[in-house]
């Protein structure tokens, strides 16, 4: 069980959240292209390692939230908003 | 004495070593001389420095891919490198269900032709793989799943592939454990493929170890690759923990790392790695005689013939490379094995697992030739790879040795994705993690 703290509603079970995947990804300028648009939609680091990812808060403030976490120890070392750079 | 007795006996020509032919007859004859005349089903091979096809990874689909280009299609200067021993990746965590219902045209051409190979796989190899053809049983619980299911159903069997409607009477005469009017998804009837059934996984691994053994492959143990080499456009070889290894192809087939091997040369596949959790129960005596799926849920169950009820659901749901699975999903599974089949809530679970599987961004595997030239991926398999083990490993040692898709394949090209020929089964879009 992973347990996520969320910045607004404080540390919370996974099962409160649903996760949308890697938030690494940034949308492309509307005029660059075929090859960066596939790129964007389905080409993934998909690292083994420290990721970043979305989860949104479903069952509790129903914010989105950018959390980074190792994607073999589980482990979560920040969490914050959209706009946030956790690095 | 002459010199040539004194020397030493020459040493079997790496992977060509034979463990001879297993029948009944021989199992009764080294019953009567105590069992002293096998010998090892795959030879242990070192590393030569140079082969004409590498293949990384020695699950069911590498064994298979070696296995077929040695037998089918005449490639035998061949390695297969697992970096543990055989048997211990996902070839040996899946709950060992064999099917073809699917719904696209291709994908049912393509597990269908798996399915087949499965029939006579056990005859092919000279081992028993104890493919037991018990049926498929899909349960739908709405109308509308009823509709989609026939939807389905209908589209199988314009492809020659069987599909039977059951009624809820029906399904409770096949599975008498099966609460029909469970208080939030009642069974309203389900859907029956007979030729679908289970396989015993472990010898599937062993199996095509042996037969790829026998037909010359050099299958080659705890040999970890930490490196593609390259020169120029093309694949050169692999960097291993037992040296470099030269190769003009070199195909990965390391469902759940593709990702990891593919950056090793700068490429980034459309998979995400996610961990999918297997239980098996206590023995139980014969309660359940088919593969049986929950259509409220996403659950399946088995039992195998030690009597553990084998099953599973969904994946976790979040990228990971961690072979273990965590409990809200295992919650999940049992909440749901619990709603169907009530008359089993006290049954013990004995072991619980987690695999590493590639989930691809359409759901559908990719057989298919990379951007590196010569570089050959079988990958993104997604829940699904076991079933597809002897088609996978055909398909792939096709592309190898002719240079082109099999007919049967030809749809799981990488390329794909960008020219928006996407096989979404569920029709879920680009989330790995929905598929």
């Amino acid at each position: 069980m992973l347990r996520i703290p969320c910045p607004w509603c404080g540390e919370r079970d996974e099962t409160e959240f649903r996760y949308r995947g890697d938030a690494s990804r940034e949308r492309p300028a509307g005029d660059a292209g075929l090859t960066a648009f596939t790129t964007y939609v389905y080409a993934r680091e998909n690292r083994c390692g420290w990721h970043l990812e979305w989860w949104l808060h479903v069952g509790g403030c129903r914010r989105l939230l950018k959390v980074l976490r190792h994607t073999l120890s589980h482990e979560i070392r920040a969490v914050g908003g959209p706009g946030d750079s956790l690095g | 004495m002459s010199p040539a007795a004194k020397s030493p006996p020459a040493p079997l020509e790496a992977g060509r070593a034979s463990s001879g032919r297993y029948s009944g007859w021989r199992l009764f004859l080294e019953g009567l001389t105590g069992q002293r005349g096998w010998s090892r089903a795959w030879a242990k091979a070192a590393p030569r420095p140079r082969y004409r096809v590498v293949i990384v990874g020695g699950g069911g689909h590498g064994l298979a891919t070696a296995y077929y280009l040695a037998a089918e299609y005449g490639i035998r200067d061949v390695a297969v490198l697992e970096r543990g021993p055989i048997g211990l990746g996902n070839v040996g965590r899946n709950t060992t269900i064999i099917r073809s219902n699917y719904f696209h045209p291709e994908n049912i051409r393509f597990y269908e032709f798996s399915l087949k190979l499965w029939e006579t796989l056990e005859q092919r190899l000279n081992f028993n793989a104890m493919v037991s053809q018990r049926g498929t049983l899909n349960l739908f619980h709405t109308e509308a799943q009823r509709d989609l299911f026939t939807r389905r159903a209908n589209m199988m069997r314009l492809h020659g592939v069987d599909a039977e409607a059951l009624s809820r009477e029906e399904v409770k005469e096949l599975v008498p454990l099966v609460d029909l009017n469970n208080g939030r998804y009642p069974v309203l009837g389900g859907f029956l493929q007979r030729r679908g059934g289970t396989v015993r996984h472990d010898a599937v691994a062993w199996g095509y170890a042996r037969a790829a053994s026998e037909a010359g492959a050099d299958i080659i143990e705890h040999c970890e690759v930490t490196g593609i080499r390259r020169e120029g456009a093309r694949v050169s070889g692999v960097e291993t923990t037992r040296g470099a290894i030269g190769a003009e192809i070199v195909c990965l087939a390391v469902a759940g790392h593709s990702s990891r091997l593919a950056a090793m040369v700068g490429l980034q596949l459309p998979i995400e790695s996610h961990v999918l959790q297997a239980f098996v129960s206590e023995p139980l005596k014969p309660v359940l005689d088919v593969v049986l799926t929950y259509g409220a849920g996403h659950f399946y169950v088995s039992q195998s013939d030690k009597g553990g009820l084998v099953f599973g659901g969904a994946i976790d749901g979040y990228n990971s490379y961690g072979q273990r699975g965590t409990l809200p999903m295992a919650e999940e599974v049992a909440a749901s094995a619990v709603t169907l089949l009530p008359g089993l809530a006290r049954v013990r679970v004995l072991r619980q697992w987690g695999g590493v599987m590639d989930m691809s961004m359409d759901g559908s595997p990719i057989i298919s030739k990379t951007p590196l030239e010569g570089l050959i991926l079988n990958g993104g398999w997604c829940y699904g790879g076991f079933k597809a083990i002897p088609a996978g490993g055909l398909t792939t040692a096709h592309l190898i040795a002719r240079d082109e898709p099999h007919p049967f394949a030809s749809h799981l090209d990488l390329r794909r994705f960008a020219a928006g020929r996407t096989v979404d089964e569920r029709g879920t879009g680009p989330f790995p993690y929905a598929h």
